[in-house]
């Protein structure tokens, strides 16, 4: 791996070549932090302006999906399982915490390997599992419901929120409001569906892409990467991860997510609906769908009055537009989903960003 | 939510596990967790395995897994969730 200032001075002298700004989205909540915390935000020119897209799952949720999660968990005989980061976003009618708080049955799961198991070890209650997350952890839910129906399992079902994040990607390229010149694209997704996944993304678009890991030689080789495209007027997927990740991915991991589950249309965050970028669950499967099993719906997307989430999570804002921002909106108190996560855009400004404005002041 | 973290393959069972098996018993830097290969399941024991919420998504090379560790504190820091510092799931019934 190049030294670390060397790249940063090459990074310097290609931002100089484009003569004019440049900017570089990246599309996971995990590089959001790293590109804080490893310092290479500090490495980087000013012409060079870093943008944080549709990368954090639980921002991405929208909150229709998050206000049936809470209709469920309000039901007698229900136990929610979720992963920790969905517990503490705000609902319109408040957060599963709050309603964890007042009695409900909430659980909080590292895998939805234990969302089963406490299924078959409650078979009096509905177990629902908040099936969210990107292509990492799709498989995962996947894997589960194959032994969910083997095992006969009957009182387990999900609430389907996962979401893909090329689709997400090509809807804000075709929405054309934000310029981007290139993507660092996520290092752990592509494992699963391999750095060819985004050659859409530069084929179709003419998007120059960098598959980056999430340490700091490895993000500056992706940025460097994206930038020498640029200044070539190339776009191509450069795969900067070549350690973990391989051109084609976990197929095997892919074939287990497509026999249970089809690319569907899904709503997003103050993005709409968009096209096949969620996953449905395939017809033989559709009895394991929490809103067959129970009557409920996906209500209307409202956000919380002045909340910018939805404009952040596109790049159409950065946290500090938000009025709310480190005022009414905090990590301990927060109003939207981007202040919840820890890898959500507006705790990493908050944690990390207002520290290095402090700096340069 | 994406992140997975680098374990090493303690021992691997051979239990019927049905979908979710193979199943192995990994160290993730002193935390014993059972993690499914049913995406990896030509792992054995003494491999490295990048692992997300219970599934093992590719298997890694030693120096690979260990450089991952030391990136992933320095990146992350106190966000850095050890799969098994999660509280165990629990509900009152």
């Amino acid at each position: 791996m190049p030294a670390v200032p060397a790249l940063a001075a090459e990074i310097a002298d290609l931002v100089a070549a484009c003569a004019r700004p440049v900017t570089v989205m990246e599309v996971c909540g995990t590089h959001t932090v790293s590109l804080f915390r490893t310092g290479a935000r500090s490495l980087l020119p000013a012409g060079l302006r870093l943008l944080s897209g549709p990368g954090c799952p639980v921002c991405v949720t929208s909150q229709g999906y998050l206000d049936a999660a809470c209709a469920l968990a309000a039901r007698p005989g229900v136990t929610i399982a979720t992963y920790g980061d969905m517990m503490r976003v705000p609902g319109s009618q408040g957060s599963l915490e709050r309603l964890r708080g007042e009695g409900a049955e909430i659980a909080v799961v590292f895998s939805a390997r234990d969302a089963l198991r406490l299924a078959r070890e409650h078979p009096e209650r509905e177990l629902v599992f908040l099936a969210v997350g990107f292509e990492t952890t799709a498989p995962a839910t996947a894997v589960t419901l194959l032994a969910a129906a083997a095992a006969g399992v009957t009182n387990f079902s999900i609430l389907p929120g996962h979401k893909l994040v090329i689709p997400a990607m090509a809807a804000l390229l075709a929405a054309g409001e934000v310029p981007v010149d290139g993507f660092l694209c996520p290092g752990h997704v592509s494992v699963v569906i391999g750095a060819d996944a985004f050659r859409p993304i530069a084929e179709g678009f003419g998007k120059p892409c960098a598959v980056a890991g999430f340490e700091l030689e490895g993000m500056l080789v992706a940025i460097r990467a994206l930038l020498v495209q640029i200044v070539a007027g190339q776009a191509r997927v450069d795969n900067a991860y070549p350690a973990v990740v391989s051109a084609a991915g976990n197929r095997r991991a892919w074939e287990l997510v497509l026999s249970v589950f089809e690319p569907g249309d899904d709503a997003w965050r103050a993005m709409g609906v968009i096209p096949a970028s969620g996953l449905a669950l395939r017809e033989r499967f559709r009895h394991f769908d929490a809103r067959e099993r129970f009557g409920v719906t996906f209500g209307p997307d409202v956000h919380p009055p002045g909340c910018l989430c939805g404009e952040v999570i596109q790049g159409k804002a950065s946290p500090a537009d938000c009025a709310l921002f480190a005022g009414e909106c905090t990590p301990l108190a927060p109003v939207g989903p981007c202040m919840v996560s820890s890898e959500g855009t507006c705790a990493a400004w908050y944690r990390y960003g207002r520290l290095m404005a402090k700096a340069r002041e | 939510m994406c992140l997975a973290v680098p374990g090493k393959i303690l021992s691997v069972s051979d239990a019927q596990e049905g979908p979710l098996g193979p199943t192995a018993l990994v160290d993730f830097q002193g935390s014993r967790i059972e993690v499914s290969l049913a995406m990896t399941p030509e792992a054995k024991p003494g491999d490295w395995l990048l692992v997300h919420a219970g599934f093992a998504i590719t298997l890694l090379d030693e120096a690979e897994a260990l450089a991952t560790w030391e990136t992933l504190r320095i990146a992350l820091g106190d966000d850095l969730e050890l799969p098994g510092a999660q509280p165990r799931p629990a509900v009152e019934s």
